[in-house]
């Protein structure tokens, strides 16, 4: 069946969908059933499943990430729900020291380990420091964890559909702007994890995005447009395991690229894929890769501030600008996307 | 307890005490690449406990833990394979001492950072009583343990659903070199889990029909009423935190009087009981040497056990 839907029911959707096909699949994390729903991507579960399949923990992150270990271990499927990726930093040493470790630590005794971990990520409407983060490099960098990043009400709905029924423990990474997005979800189309997706072509420059930097650059590469160049957009879905193949054979074709990454540049994954790309491509390249990502600084709260923090569709223009050798253009009558649009706080 | 049972329970202990001191004899060989965390006086809790829980009974543990691992799967061949990082070994080589398990046996995972496997346990006791059944899943940790978060917050969680999660403290008053009284600013851990809806006992680990009598009371209680328990266990550590020696030299504490150790011994103790209860000496003397000889024939089998293929570096990643 195919419907147009927010990103947000996709999500919840998905949910609903491998909860009616397997009983053993569970839904559990800090305002998970309450009134809100985690921006309504668990809405209508409680009803559907009841309490003791869609239930609500107590402030105890580091426990109840253990808990979903034990739980896995035990033989059912949970889907652990974190408002915030900022507080799945308190499960880290489950996430970390047990859950990514304990395949390999046991020789391969523990055979499956499907644990699903939702965080919410990304820019709100003045979230600061501590409700913003994003984290995939840091979650990738760990053998042991496969990191997923959907960007489209349909990669929302068939990549937690995948990571659900996936033997393995999965980071859904969900940027909090996505929710409102509204696509075509054919409930039959299914998205295996590990694959990157080529989500517009063009031949003169490639965009490798991460999550929203992939809306921002579908609206530079409609401004790129305008003056006659065509922008590829890969988006990497997949953050581990990591599709290189299809990146590297967008940038042996265009020679240029800008790595968009929705985290910070330094140390992150950003920097991973420019490696491989260099790696990949050394002799097709024309120029350097370049990374856009937030400025190497905490989120500041305030608006100006978090302006220049973000990056945006406008970076994009004017990174690739500069790879392409070309004058600046004229961007003073441009709208971009803004927050305030659709939305007036607090949370 | 008769005696037949108290000879079978002998045979179990004095294998976790000789396979302990067998790696303490061939520890400075250096081919046992991976640090031991000794529980030499600590074995009659594992022993015990586990034999008072159900067999089917899931139990976590932590980086000491090789009385759990021996009392819970009396593998003896996977247990030096493991430490001699063999292909032999229960974990291929890829766990050492601190991360055996054996899950088909019921000892589902142990951890080298303390307090980690008791919300593990939480969940599989969680997931018991989502499949409507409740059952004993078993923690066991040290007294450092009880200062993490996990340990509260997983009793906290327990206490609140009612589920039957066995928390064990195997208290030897030493956090790798640091006692419990420049560490723990309670009244003791009994009276600090009191206010939790949990069952809680208290025992000398050192005294094996002592830990019998404590793990089966608690495991009597929580199966008429559905909650955690908290069972703790005192016992004496006989030597450093890690590694095969004594450790008296140093200033943190003094070797008590041989009294006093033989009475925290749990080898010994039991040999007092097992005499008590009319048990021969040479009935003792015959376990201990059908132990001695599985422990000579397991070490010399797992020297000479290959190591890993290379091929198996990169396995077990993902499935």
């Amino acid at each position: 069946m195919k419907r147009n839907i927010q990103f947000r029911e996709a999500l919840s959707s998905a949910l609903a969908d491998e909860m009616t096909a397997d009983p053993s699949v569970f839904v559990f994390g800090l305002d998970v059933p309450d009134h809100k729903r985690i921006f309504g991507s668990t809405a209508g579960l409680l009803e559907k499943f009841g309490p003791e399949r869609v239930f609500d923990t107590p402030l105890s992150e580091d426990a109840m990430t253990g808990a979903a270990l034990g739980a896995a271990l035990a033989g059912l499927r949970p889907v652990h729900v974190h408002i915030r990726v900022d507080f799945a930093l308190l499960g880290m040493n489950q996430i970390i020291n047990m859950i990514s470790n304990l395949r390999y630590m046991t020789g391969g005794q523990i055979g499956k380990l499907p644990i699903v971990i939702r965080a919410v990520i990304g820019r709100g409407w003045g979230q600061s420091a501590q409700h913003s983060k994003s984290l995939q490099g840091m979650f990738a960098h760990f053998p042991g964890l496969k990191v997923v990043m959907p960007s489209s009400p349909q990669d929302a709905y068939s990549l937690l559909r995948a990571s659900i029924r996936d033997d393995n423990p999965v980071i859904f990474l969900e940027h909090r702007w996505l929710y409102d997005v509204v696509g075509e979800v054919d409930d039959a189309h299914a998205v295996p994890l590990g694959l990157a997706n080529v989500r517009r072509h063009g031949k003169d420059i490639t965009l490798v995005c991460t999550s929203w930097m992939n809306v921002e650059a579908h609206k530079a590469a409609d401004l790129l447009a305008r003056r006659g160049v065509e922008a590829e957009i890969v988006d990497v879905r997949s953050i581990a395991p990591l599709d290189a193949a299809t990146i590297l054979k967008s940038v042996r074709r265009t020679g240029r690229c800008i790595v968009a990454d929705y985290d910070w540049s330094f140390c992150g994954f950003a920097a991973e894929l420019a490696a491989q790309i260099h790696h990949g491509c050394f002799k097709e390249l024309k120029a350097p890769v370049e990374r856009v990502g937030f400025a190497h600084t905490p989120c500041p709260t305030t608006r100006p501030l978090e302006n220049l923090f973000y990056p945006s569709a406008k970076t994009l223009v004017r990174a690739a600008e500069r790879l392409l050798g070309l004058d600046e253009m004229d961007l003073s009558q441009e709208k971009f996307y803004t927050y305030e649009v659709n939305f007036k706080g607090p949370f | 307890m008769d005696k037949a049972e108290a000879l079978g329970l002998y045979q179990k202990l004095y294998l976790v005490r000789r396979c302990e001191e067998k790696i303490r004899e061939e520890y400075f060989k250096d081919e046992m690449k991976t640090p031991v965390h000794l529980g030499i006086g600590g074995e009659a809790i594992s022993v015990g406990v586990v034999q008072a829980l159900p067999p089917a009974a899931l139990t976590f543990g932590t980086y000491r833990n090789h009385a759990l691992y021996l009392a819970k799967t009396d593998d003896v061949e996977g247990f030096f394979g493991e430490l001699y990082g063999r292909a032999s070994g229960r974990c291929k080589g890829k766990a050492g001492s601190m991360h055996l398990c054996y899950p088909e046996r019921g000892l589902v995972a142990t951890s080298a950072v303390v307090g980690t496997t008791i919300p593990v346990a939480l969940g599989a006791a969680m997931a018991s009583r989502y499949r409507g059944r409740n059952e004993v899943v078993a923690a066991f940790f040290g007294d450092g343990a009880t200062e993490e978060g996990t340990f509260w917050e997983s009793l906290n969680y327990a206490s609140l659903r009612g589920l039957r999660l066995l928390l064990i403290c195997e208290d030897n008053e030493l956090a790798i070199h640091t006692h419990v009284n420049d560490r723990q600013g309670h009244e003791g851990l009994l009276s600090a889990v009191s206010g939790f809806r949990c069952h809680a006992e208290r025992a000398d680990g050192s005294d094996l029909p002592a830990v019998l009598e404590a793990a089966r009371g608690i495991l009597r209680k929580m199966e008429k009423d559905p909650r955690p328990g908290f069972l703790h266990l005192s016992y004496y550590r006989f030597l450093e935190h890690v590694g095969p020696l004594e450790d008296f030299k140093f200033a943190y504490r003094k070797k008590p009087e041989e009294k006093e150790l033989q009475r925290r011994d749990p080898v010994h103790r039991f040999e007092q009981t097992l005499a008590a209860l009319g048990a021969r000496a040479e009935e003792i003397a015959n376990v201990r040497s059908k132990v001695d000889e599985r422990v000579l024939k397991e070490v010399a089998a797992a020297q000479k056990a290959p190591f890993p293929e290379p091929s198996e570096l990169m396995t077990d990643v993902f499935v």
